[in-house]
């Protein structure tokens, strides 16, 4: 037996953790350079795939960066104690993962150096514009809320600040979605339902990624959760789940209606490849199926399973963001509605996509900062719901 | 002369050298740059005809005369810019074939202009939609916005630029109408290089300029017209 008490392993293996994540996110770095020296030329993105990978990481946590926040508006603006509790680790959730998403999205400009013109320069049509207020908004709100949270004579401004935070969201997935709705001409794109569909993904994505991290945070600090919270929570998963099941398929079905759209819908859900594959299997299977299946089926549904569903939701979360991006600029732009058409500049033509290795290290890169950022923090200051000794509501 | 006297002179002496060394500077480069004193006027507005039926299939010159005025390399590899490019169309129903160039439209209501975070892509009043390089971040939402596919971004380091035409690596770029021949009188690269004359060039407000007489005279169409983006370029034998 070791003389070191149990303390001194998870001491050092913390530090481990924030090395390995430190490592990763130097990588993205590195990855960063090589762009900004050699060009996007060394990405597998180019002038039809226009943004890659890159853009599913960033997507995914700004997304998910709002969803998590669910947990805390339910707690902070329906008074739930449950979720009170947890609006704190909720609250640090989203500020980490919308720094991951921010600096993969702001690292992946042509001109990351020119950062600072799109904070003195806004144009007031473009949905990125106002995307870039609502983003540092957030970040702003979100860290008065929680410190409204966290100290003690703040906190009856906590209830103001929670709705505060609560419609702040709504508009801030609503400004992603719209990214993709106000693409006039793109199938893929250029729907109302874009929106609202971002908005009840991101509740299943954020809650998904809550249920990770709560349970790693329990796991740490050998504490078990409450079967009878455990319980709701899943439950609650289940519920949006379901829900971002619905919009995406409402979708593909509106879609599907349309005779212009059905060669899209063809492609994207029968025979471009890789598209459909990862639709059916990664974002319908993995991402909803079985999660649905870990959560309800009798006799499943305990806290491992639980764990696993989030992961699996996580999971599918990419591969339908990587067929909603990726997919839908492969499919050739309709310039020539009747025509068939051919040209050096692949008009008429499938888009090929394969992506490199830096795109990864970015991506992943950013997934570290959000790591790092949560593992600190709930190391230093105290993010561990507190319970109380019976839940009223 | 009194003490003052002289040394009011000398400050004026010393002002004007500085306002002198300060302004030539600028003076130079608006020369070098072409610049012209005069604004832009917004009662004109440039744009294109283009006939489909002079247009040859296999005929490339119109894109090896922009590559040439625009010092872009000629690759057609997907991370190459191609400014403008020949599409051979068929329709469907009745296998009709259609060879045409296909460029940036400079819409009146340009998609990317909407979508560009920091008014970099604009439109000037004369209708001719631009990059402006120092203020493009690189983020290429109008290339995802343009329904043409008209534009490019600048996947590696570039060389042998034209002075006239400044391009950068991260930046997005697309068809300039030529502005700076444009703006010297001139027509632009394409036009003046197409052997058949397919292209016509010109002030589509004026209607006593050709391209709008023939505009009245023969059947014209915008591409995706349905979209109202009202297009500089329009095509004839569509």
């Amino acid at each position: 037996m070791s003389a070191h008490p149990p303390m001194y392993f998870k001491n050092r293996l913390y530090y481990m953790l924030l090395a390995a994540g430190g490592l990763v996110a130097l990588a993205g770095m590195y990855a960063v350079h090589l762009m900004e020296d050699h060009g996007h030329v060394i990405t597998g993105m180019n002038n039809q795939i226009v943004w890659g990978v890159p853009h599913v990481f960033a997507i995914f946590m700004i997304v998910a960066a709002s969803g998590v926040l669910n947990v805390a508006s339910i707690g902070s603006v329906f008074g739930k104690a449950l979720y009170k509790a947890r609006a704190p680790l909720a609250s640090l959730l989203s500020l980490a993962m919308l720094a991951g998403g921010l600096m993969v999205l702001m690292l992946d400009l042509g001109r990351p150096d020119r950062i600072i013109v799109a904070a003195t320069n806004t144009n007031l049509t473009s949905v990125f514009a106002w995307n870039v207020v609502l983003y540092s908004g957030m970040f702003a709100l979100v860290v008065v809320y929680l410190w409204t949270m966290m100290e003690r004579r703040m906190n009856p401004m906590t209830k103001p600040a929670g709705f505060a935070v609560f419609a702040w969201r709504f508009i801030l997935t609503t400004g992603t979605g719209l990214i993709f709705a106000f693409l006039t001409a793109r199938q893929a794109y250029g729907s109302a339902l874009l929106p609202p569909m971002f908005i009840v993904l991101s509740f299943a994505w954020g809650l998904a990624v809550f249920h990770l991290t709560q349970t790693i945070l329990y796991a740490w600090n050998d504490k078990a959760l409450d079967p009878a919270i455990m319980q709701r929570k899943r439950n609650l998963l289940g519920v949006f789940v379901v829900g971002s099941l619905y919009m995406v398929a409402v979708y593909h079905l509106t879609n599907l209606y349309f005779a212009q759209q059905v060669g899209f819908v063809r492609f994207i859900l029968v025979d471009g490849g890789i598209y459909p594959n990862l639709f059916w299997w990664g974002y319908v299977v993995i991402g909803n199926l079985v999660p649905l299946a870990l959560i309800y089926w009798p006799g499943l549904g305990r806290t491992r399973c639980v764990f696993a569903a989030s992961l699996l939701v996580v999971l599918g979360a990419f591969a339908l963001l990587y067929v909603f991006i990726i997919g839908g600029q492969a499919y050739p732009l309709n310039i020539f509605p009747g025509h068939e058409a051919t040209s050096s500049f692949g008009d008429g033509q499938i888009a090929s996509y394969s992506p490199s290795i830096y795109e990864f290290m970015l991506g992943f890169g950013g997934l570290a900062i959000a790591f790092i950022t949560t593992t600190v923090s709930a190391r230093v200051l105290d993010f561990m719901p507190q319970d109380k000794p019976h839940v009223t509501d | 002369m009194s003490d003052i006297d002289l040394r009011r002179r000398n400050f004026f002496k010393t002002s004007l050298g500085a306002a002198a060394v300060a302004i030539a500077p600028g003076i130079l480069l608006f020369d070098i740059a072409h610049g012209k004193p005069q604004a832009v006027s917004g009662k004109v507005r440039w744009g294109m005809l283009i006939d489909t039926t002079q247009c040859r299939e296999g005929c490339n010159d119109c894109v090896t005369a922009c590559n040439k005025e625009n010092g872009l390399s000629g690759g057609t590899s997907a991370t190459d810019s191609q400014w403008i490019r020949k599409v051979e169309i068929k329709e469907i129903s009745t296998g009709r074939k259609v060879s045409l160039p296909m460029m940036c439209q400079h819409c009146e209501k340009p998609p990317c202009v909407d979508v560009c975070p920091t008014g970099a892509s604009f439109k000037r009043v004369d209708g001719i939609v631009l990059v402006d390089r120092h203020l493009c971040i690189g983020c290429r939402y109008c290339m995802m916005a343009c329904p043409y596919k008209a534009r490019s971004f600048v996947h590696e380091p570039v060389t042998g630029q034209n002075p006239d035409v400044p391009r950068g690596k991260g930046t997005v770029e697309s068809c300039t109408l030529c502005v700076h021949r444009v703006d010297n009188g001139q027509q632009p690269a394409c036009a003046e290089s197409c052997p058949n004359k397919a292209i016509l060039f010109g002030d589509l407000n004026d209607p006593e300029s050709e391209i709008s007489r023939k505009i009245r005279s023969v059947a014209s169409v915008q591409v995706r017209a349905d979209l109202g983006l009202n297009t500089g370029v329009r095509y004839q034998g569509l």
